[in-house]
């Protein structure tokens, strides 16, 4: 391919992966890779703080499978990354995260805008590189997407100090040779078989299912098994979407905030399949207590997962589509079983519900209008209860449309995200469920979404407060509510046009409807400034540090209207005496 | 319980920072580590004792083993092994006690690497509990400084921990 410099190859090892976006913003030391981009036909989008550069990268990966890509400049810009690049990393997100870097001849001196980004990195990335030969260019540039996209995935960060970016190479893409690198994805036979025997025997199964499913496009794979065996099947927040919740096998998600049959499911069964999951504190409760009469089979890419949290009979190291194929041809057809209707028992009797009376717009209400208006759409979340009322009570039925930041719980990941997740799948209506607070975090890219036509639609559940946070101090610190209220919120709607976007507000029930197909039929980006009360919660709650069983229910009254759907008919009598 | 691990790294920069930071990262106690050249100069081995049960070593080589610069990670069975640590002790060596040091230099089988009229420098080489015990015995003429390697080891017979 002849001699090029740096910049130019290193443009021309994103071509050969297939880029087609880098979102990031430049700085003194890029200046030699923007003039190169400046040729290229990758697009690159920039970003306002780059935080949401390695924030929308991320959403790009995740809603599309491929690996977001992102770029900022030495020093402040590449510490700027950093809490994008820990959000990836605690949930396995692919992501190559490009840096400036002072010339190799300044490391090392502090010079202007020095900062040794890969140490500081180095807890939150799968693997990273400082390049200090333009022609290692090639290599370590095929190497990182490589181990950013197999096995588990995660960020890869390159540091790219000014003068390998100008100095030149003789451009050849090299074979990958990396001898310590060997992600397992082959299933053991043997302990499918094992496996398997497991599951046919089992009278109370469950299976827990996290992310690792939805990466490795198991979704389908993960029916067949469940529907052959009529396991009831939970899903962890990284695994929302895997399972769809209007199967009747769905006990939707577990954990703190999962449903209470989802959590009694687990307490009580004598076999847990665990796929793509990695028994997370938020999920197990008090880990002495989970489960404490099952049985664990656990699958998963990552061989340090198996054994880390909770001890498990039956390991199987590997995909987890693979295994869940190799499982669902193994096992026989089992018939609908007296725990299968225990756990309907439960689920009619327990749903996800939630308080109707009072003046203000419900959260949980927000949700499933939403899903009736657009069941199809991309779900990103921020943190704190706007999460997880959008795990509750949107119907989740597909892998990679419910996108959140769930192992960092990253205030101010879901607009970038969402932006990110809306440029790779611009045919998608993608919305942002929104805290007030989270929403002023990275507030400011809703100039990077106006500039380039990206028509993210926010939905702001606006309470005025931390809610999380004050849920917290409501039920365990005697309501005394230190720096939870924000006292003043911006006008979201004015904010929303000084940026150049549409705002709407609904703050009646009565117009709700009417301002979400409003948002839905919106074709540019537009916030929703829903008002919301600040005394709402997350219903129901397993306390921290308390067992599974102990799950509280915060709000009671009238059930979800997905529970209404799945009993509508027959058992509809005992949904009508739990309203009464 | 001390466990040795023997691993075998790419000789790159930073290795040994990704090494030393997983351990600090996860809470596992390091009790001691070396690095050295192999055979092959794009490899290096370490040989690191770690303190911890069965789940703590169990934990720690899975998580060596993602380190994609770590090639090779091996727990050496004490049984099975072959271990050695060297130690040079500066110690203090009056007229009176030279004689003294010197049969307990000929007895561990030590070397003396260099003499001054007031201290004597001994090299010992062996298991880290004849190290321990030269090292006590020694400790009653005044050691001045110590300098240890920590322990390398390597498994008996014909098997090899190679990349
Ligand atoms: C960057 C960051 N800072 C702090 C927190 C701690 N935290 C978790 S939820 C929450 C409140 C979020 O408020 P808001 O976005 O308004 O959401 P709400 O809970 O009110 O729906 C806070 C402060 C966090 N998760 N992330
Ligand atoms: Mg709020």
């Amino acid at each position: 391919m002849g001699k090029m410099t740096g910049a130019q190859a290193i443009l021309e090892c994103l071509k050969l992966e297939g880029v087609e976006i880098i979102f990031g913003l430049p700085g003194g030391v890029l200046l030699p890779l923007y003039d190169a981009i400046y040729d290229s036909d990758i697009r690159h989008i920039i970003v306002r703080h780059e935080q949401a550069a390695a924030h929308a990268a991320d959403g790009y990966a995740r809603a599309t499978g491929r690996v977001g890509v992102c770029l900022a400049t030495s020093g402040p810009g590449a510490t700027n990354l950093v809490t994008g690049i820990a959000t990836a990393y605690m949930d396995s997100v692919p992501l190559v995260a490009m840096t400036g870097q002072v010339p190799t001849t300044l490391i090392g001196k502090d010079a202007f805008q020095e900062a040794d980004i890969t140490g500081i990195t180095m807890p939150v990335t799968k693997h990273s590189y400082l390049v200090k030969d333009a022609r290692d260019i090639p290599r370590i540039f095929r190497e990182a997407f490589y181990i950013a996209r197999t096995g588990r995935p995660g960020p890869v960060l390159i540091d790219l100090p000014r003068d390998v970016t100008v100095d030149e190479l003789d451009f050849h893409y090299p074979d990958i040779r990396l001898p310590g690198y060997n992600p397992n994805l082959k299933v053991h036979s043997l302990q499918i078989k094992k496996a398997a025997a497991a599951l046919m025997e089992a009278e109370r199964p469950v299976l827990y299912v996290g992310g690792g499913v939805k990466y490795s496009d198991g979704h389908r794979e993960l029916l067949k098994l469940a529907e052959r065996i009529k396991a009831p099947v939970t899903t962890t927040l990284m695994g929302v979407g895997c399972f769809p919740e209007d199967n009747p096998l769905s006990l939707g998600m577990l954990g703190m905030h999962g449903t209470k049959y989802a959590n009694y499911a687990i307490q009580e069964a004598d076999l847990i399949l665990a796929v793509g999951a990695r028994f997370d504190d938020r999920v197990t409760g008090k880990v002495a207590s989970f489960a404490p009469q099952a049985r664990i089979i656990h699958v998963d890419v990552d061989p340090a997962e198996i054994g880390k949290n909770v001890r498990v009979d039956i390991p199987v190291v590997g995909d987890a589509k693979s295994a869940l194929s190799e499982l669902a041809k193994a096992v026989g057809e089992k018939p609908w079983s007296p725990w299968n209707e225990k756990v309907a028992g439960w689920k009619g009797e327990y749903p996800l519900c939630y308080a109707t009376e009072g003046e203000s717009i419900k959260p949980q209400c927000v949700l499933e209008t939403l899903y009736e208006l657009c069941p199809e759409a991309v779900i990103v979340t921020e943190v704190g209860q706007n999460q997880m009322w959008a795990a509750q009570f949107f119907t989740h039925r597909d892998p990679r449309r419910f996108i959140s930041s769930g192992g960092l719980g990253t205030m101010g990941y879901g607009f970038p995200a969402a932006i990110g997740a809306k440029m790779g799948c611009p045919d998608k209506e993608v919305f942002d469920i929104a805290g007030d607070g989270s929403f002023q975090m990275n507030i400011q890219e809703l100039a990077t979404a106006v500039v380039n036509e990206v028509a993210v639609k926010v939905i702001v559940l606006n309470n005025g407060v931390l809610g999380m946070v004050r849920q917290w101090q409501d039920l365990f610190y005697e309501k005394r509510f230190s720096s939870t209220t924000l006292h003043r919120i911006p006008d979201f709607v004015k904010v929303a046009e000084a940026y150049g976007a549409l705002g709407l507000r609904a703050t009646e029930p009565s117009q709700l409807e009417g301002v979400l197909l409003e948002a839905i039929e919106s074709e540019v980006m537009t916030v929703v400034d829903v008002i919301i009360s600040p005394d709402e919660k997350v219903s129901p709650m397993v306390p921290a540090g308390a067992s599974l069983s102990e799950i509280l229910e915060l709000e009671e009254a009238v059930p979800s209207r997905e529970a209404q759907r799945a009993y509508a008919g027959s058992s509809a009598s005992e949904i009508l005496e739990l309203e009464g | 319980m001390l466990h040795t691990i023997v691993l075998i790294v790419e000789n790159r920069p930073g290795v040994l920072v990704r090494i030393a930071g997983l351990f600090s990262r996860r809470g596992f106690n390091i009790d001691s580590l070396t690095v050295g050249a192999t055979d092959n100069p794009d490899y290096s081995r370490m040989t690191i004792t770690v303190e911890g049960d069965e789940v703590v070593l169990e934990q720690v080589t899975k998580q060596l083993n993602k380190l994609v610069n770590v090639i090779r990670v091996s727990e050496m069975d004490p049984k099975e092994s072959v271990d050695r640590e060297l130690a040079i002790i500066k110690v203090a060596a009056k007229k009176e006690d030279r004689s003294e040091i010197m049969q307990i230099v000929s007895v561990f089988r030590a070397k003396i690497i260099d003499v001054s009229p007031r201290s004597l420098i001994i090299e010992v080489t062996g298991t880290n509990d004849k190290v321990e015990a030269m090292v006590r015995l020694l400790r009653q003429f005044g050691i001045k400084e110590m300098a240890r390697t920590g322990k390398v080891s390597m498994v008996r017979g014909t098997k090899a921990v190679g990349p």
